[in-house]
């Protein structure tokens, strides 16, 4: 390239630099400008929402409830149970726990005591391992009247301490990285040996409240459907003019805040609303039988299918505004029924659309909180609401961070599914 | 939407029953919006239409709950109406105290989502712009990822560099409303940046101006109307966004949704349909601006309608 | 510039007064509750001190706080709470300790610590409040017979109607077993076995379809009065404020009532730590306590108040009654067992949401 006999055929610039190598310069430059641009956003989301998100992400798999105390006024950070945590690294799995063994745990509650640390690693247990809370506070008090054999004066204090399940937990526990809330987060636990088992019937929970929400969330988006393409079409295929009129109809909700909405589903709904009444009045209902339609699965999947509608119909409507009539109506020319026209020729036309609207309603809905919270009861509740509950009321922030975690994994495999299918760029607002 | 002259019978039939069909639908999304509206004005602290109500009788209609907004966290909210009564309702009305919030909150996360976002759109809807399929993907997915997860995230992040130490009021709600509203100004702004010519760029540097003559005197006028809209979105969710101040806003940090879903939740008095129905108009009135301005746009970019 | 040194200076004072101004953020359970606190409490207590009270609400304080102190984001100077979450909190170490020799004696002169009823003093917390879970209807829902017993709450073939309970397994187990016939005196014993536990959860399973759960203090007056339940769980003074103070046809059934303390606590590291023990010092004399009980049902913690407590705010409804401890409202009543729901809360309420999702 470089070579004399290639140099004289070699384009250059005015200032007699190959043209090639000018341009190339010159893109990298705008390459460089165009990323300037964007950097001081990309920064900002990526220390506002990124960075949350994987710290939020990093609690899911590490907890310090039975490693470390952190003072709360100093923040001074002291390693606990380091006693037991040399006992479990000298013994593996399996071993029964011996004399030693008890000494360090009574060596360890000695410290705990001292810290105010027990209800912190009770807690971490009892996570695992219900009822096991107590059993550390309880023995942590008396911690430094503990005299040898411990075997035997931990025991006398609570049987429960010769149980190898508590054993097996407080084994992983010692270290802080692990995965059982993750395990936790799909109804399963590890038995004494190690291996990963359901855990009882009685509080599996999860497993079902994903379903839950993903049986929902289908609904909610079949309902979405159905009543958007009707609505889309007529939109799509009215004339302007009317059309722009009525899509405000289509708009004004989704501009309307959400508790707006939320709020006014629940005078539609309650049993003593406006729609019971209605009902009554009309004589449809006796005035005793009034239907419970709020504070269960239909106030959730009532509510929701009105607040995403839009969300569908804008795809949809993007989709079939510009599809030529004319295919429709050579088909009819050539002897097709109308249905025989809609479905063979009009409906294959508006697929995309129901593909984005359909994704799109989709991954809202699965996150969704606020909507089941109010009008949900007990079994219109969602995902969200269960990481709500624990990062709130129960505080077991490492589940909720699982919880999370599995949740966010669905969403970002749906929305890459929605980058590939359809682009992010594809995105409207009305 | 005119049926077709060959229509047979049948066709005509479905035809109108597919009308009524479209008029159910609509009257299912925009019914639970207005229903708050009439009774807003209900003299009674129910939420149905009483006998009165229905028969037109004014004494069934009161403007109390709107007085109530006023009053409701009050000193001394029976106190004769002159400038210091209105003073104490600026001062301690709860609604107008929350009011308050929301307005500040919402209009820094929209500065800031807007000025960032803009300017992140220009760069993105460059042809040169590298990774721009991975980067949009980014920037967009606040809009996607639950809120759940993004106010649990928070939570632990401002945690644990203990934000409510720095002194600045509202900081962590702001910069959490404007990372909410960066999507929607990417995708308006970046929308009015489609079929952008950049001859019109090129041709403007040919003449000699200097890129920010030529952003503020060529594209800015063309970007405008998405820019807006863009920020009207942002504002819009920052007003209306609920979770997220419900975990890492401070306690005195009381914002219109979180005042109503504390009412909700204890007790939906109508005064919570009247906060509902002032909100109503409001997105009544932006929805306008934002129409007026995508029309604006479409002619200023010679996409008019057909 | 003469405008602006004016400003500037406006503004010093502002931060000044600011520096100044003393404030101490107390976190209630909303609704009547916290109004009698404030009228009781709250607005003395600034007349005297001239220390503002900033006052916040929710659900159950005992969570926030705790969630507050473990992500060292503390905000709350004086929360009140449960005796079980005031035990727990103190256990963790997320609470101050508390310097009980503070606390002022009866006006007759019998020390504080002899003063207040058995068990209001802990190293972490004060009571001011004795207050019961109980069984309230609306009087309109039902035309012939009244229900009278906790166990007619449970049966919805005689009484039907949606019912009211609260979103926890505290006093919602306990209230389950009473239902079934466990007389008040047996329920821990049996909710200690797995047996009782299920029973429990039996006789729950029996009425879960007509449930309506309920989180805030102030929702069960509220869907009673609106028609959404014929009957529901209730704190027994937000049953007397809507019955008396607002005409609401609500009727309390003393049967199975479930008694508790309500205690202030001080959260580790809370930002006005001086004046969160002022507030408690002052809000727990005799005459304070005495005058929350003109302002809502509940019983003061206090021997020396118990004599002073008269009528209702609205100067003709004799408040003794009304109260948890009346001798008449006590022959079927449980006192709530702290040291059962430290231990078993967590478990307990696992098992509770696992069967709310079933």
């Amino acid at each position: 390239m470089t070579d004399a006999s290639a140099n004289g055929q070699l384009l250059t610039t005015a200032d007699g630099k190959p043209l090639k190598r000018a341009l190339a310069k010159a893109q990298a430059h705008a390459k460089r400008r165009a990323f300037f641009l964007v950097l001081p956003l990309l920064a900002f989301i990526l220390i506002t929402f990124v960075m949350p998100i994987g710290q939020m992400l990093h609690k899911s798999f590490y907890n310090e409830g039975f490693t470390v105390n952190e003072d709360i006024g100093s923040g001074v950070r002291t390693p606990i149970m380091t006693n037991l945590k040399t006992w479990f690294d000298a013994n593996p799995l399996g071993t029964e726990p011996d004399e030693a063994a008890y000494a360090a745990l009574a060596a360890d509650l000695v410290v705990l005591k001292d810290l105010r640390a027990a209800g912190q690693a009770g807690t971490r247990i009892n996570y695992e391992k219900s009822g096991s809370r107590s059993m550390f506070t309880k023995a942590a008090r008396g911690a430094e009247k503990l005299k040898p054999p411990f075997k035997e004066a931990i025991i006398k204090l609570d049987k429960d301490w010769a149980d190898p399940e508590l054993w097996r937990v407080m084994r992983d526990a010692t270290s802080a990285y692990t995965a059982n809330f993750y395990l936790a987060a799909i109804d399963r636990t590890k038995d004494v040996n190690g291996n990963i088992v359901n855990v009882e019937e009685a509080r599996q929970v999860y497993v079902k409240l994903f379903w839950r929400t993903l049986k929902l969330s289908i609904m909610i988006t079949l309902m979405t459907f159905i009543l958007a393409y009707p609505i889309a079409h007529l939109l799509a295929t009215l004339p302007l003019r009317y059309s722009n009129l009525l899509m405000i109809l289509v708009l004004l909700p989704f501009w309307t805040s959400l508790l707006v909405r939320t709020t006014s589903w629940m005078i539609l709904l309650q049993s003593q609303g406006v729609v019971n009444d209605a009902l009554v009045g009309m004589g449809l209902l006796g005035d005793e039988n009034r239907l419970q339609m709020m504070y269960n699965q239909m106030g959730t999947m009532v509510a929701m299918t009105h607040i995403l509608l839009p969300f569908m119909v804008l795809p949809l409507y993007s989709v079939m505004r510009p599809i030529n009539p004319s295919y429709v109506r050579a088909a009819r020319s050539l002897g097709a029924t109308s249905w025989t026209a809609f479905r063979r020729i009009y409906f294959p036309q508006t697929a995309p659309g129901i593909g984005a609207g359909a994704l799109l309603v989709f991954i809202l809905a699965v996150g969704y909180y606020i909507t089941p919270a109010l009008v949900g009861g007990a079994d219109g509740q969602l995902i969200s609401n269960l990481i709500a509950f624990h990062m709130q009321k129960s505080l077991n922030w490492s589940l909720a961070a699982a919880l999370a975690a599995i949740l966010l994994g669905c969403v970002m495999v749906l929305y890459w599914l929605y980058d590939r299918l359809i682009g992010i760029d594809n995105l409207k607002l009305g | 939407m005119a049926l077709p002259s060959y229509a047979d019978p049948l066709e005509k039939a479905w035809h109108y029953a597919y009308l009524v069909i479209c008029g159910l639908i609509f009257l299912f999304l925009i019914a639970p919006i207005l229903v708050v509206i009439p009774l807003s004005f209900n003299a009674e602290p129910y939420f149905t239409f009483t006998d009165k109500m229905l028969a037109f009788d004014a004494e069934g209609y009161s403007t109390r709950w709107y007085d109530l907004l006023l009053t409701f966290g009050m000193l001394a909210p029976d106190a004769p109406r002159d400038t210091s009564w209105w003073a104490d309702a600026w001062e301690n009305a709860a609604w107008i105290n929350a009011a308050k919030n929301s307005v500040i909150i919402g209009f820094f996360s929209t500065i800031l989502a807007t000025g960032l976002g803009t300017v992140a759109a220009l760069g993105l809807s460059r042809p040169e712009m590298p990774a721009r399929r991975v980067i949009m993907a980014i920037l967009i997915s606040p809009m996607i990822v639950p809120i759940i997860i993004v106010a649990t995230g928070l939570f632990f992040f401002y945690s644990a560099i203990s934000i409510q130490d720095w002194g600045i009021p509202y900081l962590g709600v702001v910069l959490a409303h404007a990372t909410l509203g960066i999507p929607f100004v990417i995708i308006t702004v970046t929308a009015t940046l489609v079929g952008f010519d950049h001859s019109l760029t090129r041709a403007a540097a040919s003449m000699g101006a200097d890129p920010v003559t030529t952003f503020r005197r060529v594209q800015m006028p063309l970007i405008l109307p998405g820019v807006i809209s863009g920020a009207l979105f942002a504002f819009v969710t920052s007003f209306d966004e609920v979770v997220v101040v419900l975990f890492v806003g401070g306690l005195d940090e009381q914002t219109i949704p979180r005042q109503m879903w504390n009412g909700i939740r204890e007790q939906i008095s109508p005064a919570i349909l009247s906060v509902a129905t002032i909100l109503v108009l409001i997105s009544i009135a932006l929805l306008a601006t934002v129409e007026l301005l995508r029309r604006r746009s479409e002619r200023l970019r010679g996409m008019s309608p057909s | 510039m003469k405008l602006k040194t004016a400003l500037l200076a406006s503004a010093l004072t502002a931060v000044a007064f600011a520096a100044q101004a003393q404030e101490v953020t107390v976190m209630s359970w909303g609704g009547a509750y916290t109004k009698s606190q404030v009228e009781a409490y709250h607005k003395p207590f600034t007349a005297e001190t001239g220390i503002k009270v900033v006052s916040i609400d929710a659900d159950n304080p005992g969570t926030p706080i705790k969630a507050q102190v473990e992500a060292g984001n503390v905000s709350v100077d004086v929360a009140d709470v449960e005796y079980s979450d005031a035990v727990r909190l103190c256990d963790e170490g997320l609470l101050e300790t508390i310097d009980l020799s503070m606390l002022p004696p009866a006006p007759d002169g019998t020390p504080a610590s002899e003063d207040f009823i058995d068990g209001a003093l802990t190293d972490c917390a004060v009571a001011n409040i004795v207050w019961s879970t109980v069984v309230s209807y609306n009087a309109n829902a039902f035309s012939g017979d009244k229900p009278t017993t906790i166990a007619d709450f449970f049966d919805t073939a005689k009484f039907p109607g949606k019912r009211g309970l609260r979103k926890s397994a505290k006093a919602t187990l306990e209230m389950a077993l009473m239902g079934d016939g466990v007389p008040a005196g047996e329920v821990y014993a049996l909710l200690e076995t797995d047996a009782g536990v299920d029973r429990a959860f039996a006789a729950l399973d029996k009425i879960k379809s007509d449930i309506v759960w309920w989180e805030a203090g102030a929702q069960p007056p509220q869907l009673l009065a609106d028609g959404e339940v014929a009957m529901s769980t209730a704190y027994n003074g937000r049953i007397f404020n809507a019955a008396v103070a607002e005409n609401q046809p609500l009727v309390v059934i003393w049967d199975g009532q479930m008694m508790d303390f309500d205690l202030f606590v001080v959260p580790k590291g809370a930002p006005n730590k001086e004046n969160a023990m002022k507030f408690i010092a002052f809000a727990t004399d005799t005459q304070r306590l005495a005058d929350q009980a003109s302002w809502i049902s509940y019983g003061p913690a206090r021997k020396s108040s118990g004599a002073m407590v008269g009528k209702y705010s609205d100067g003709k409804t004799e408040m003794a009654p009304h109260m948890p401890t009346a001798a008449a409202n006590l022959s079927n009543a449980l006192v709530n067992n702290f040291e059962f729901w430290v231990d078993k809360d967590a478990e307990l309420n696992e098992r509770f949401n696992a069967w709310l999702a079933k």
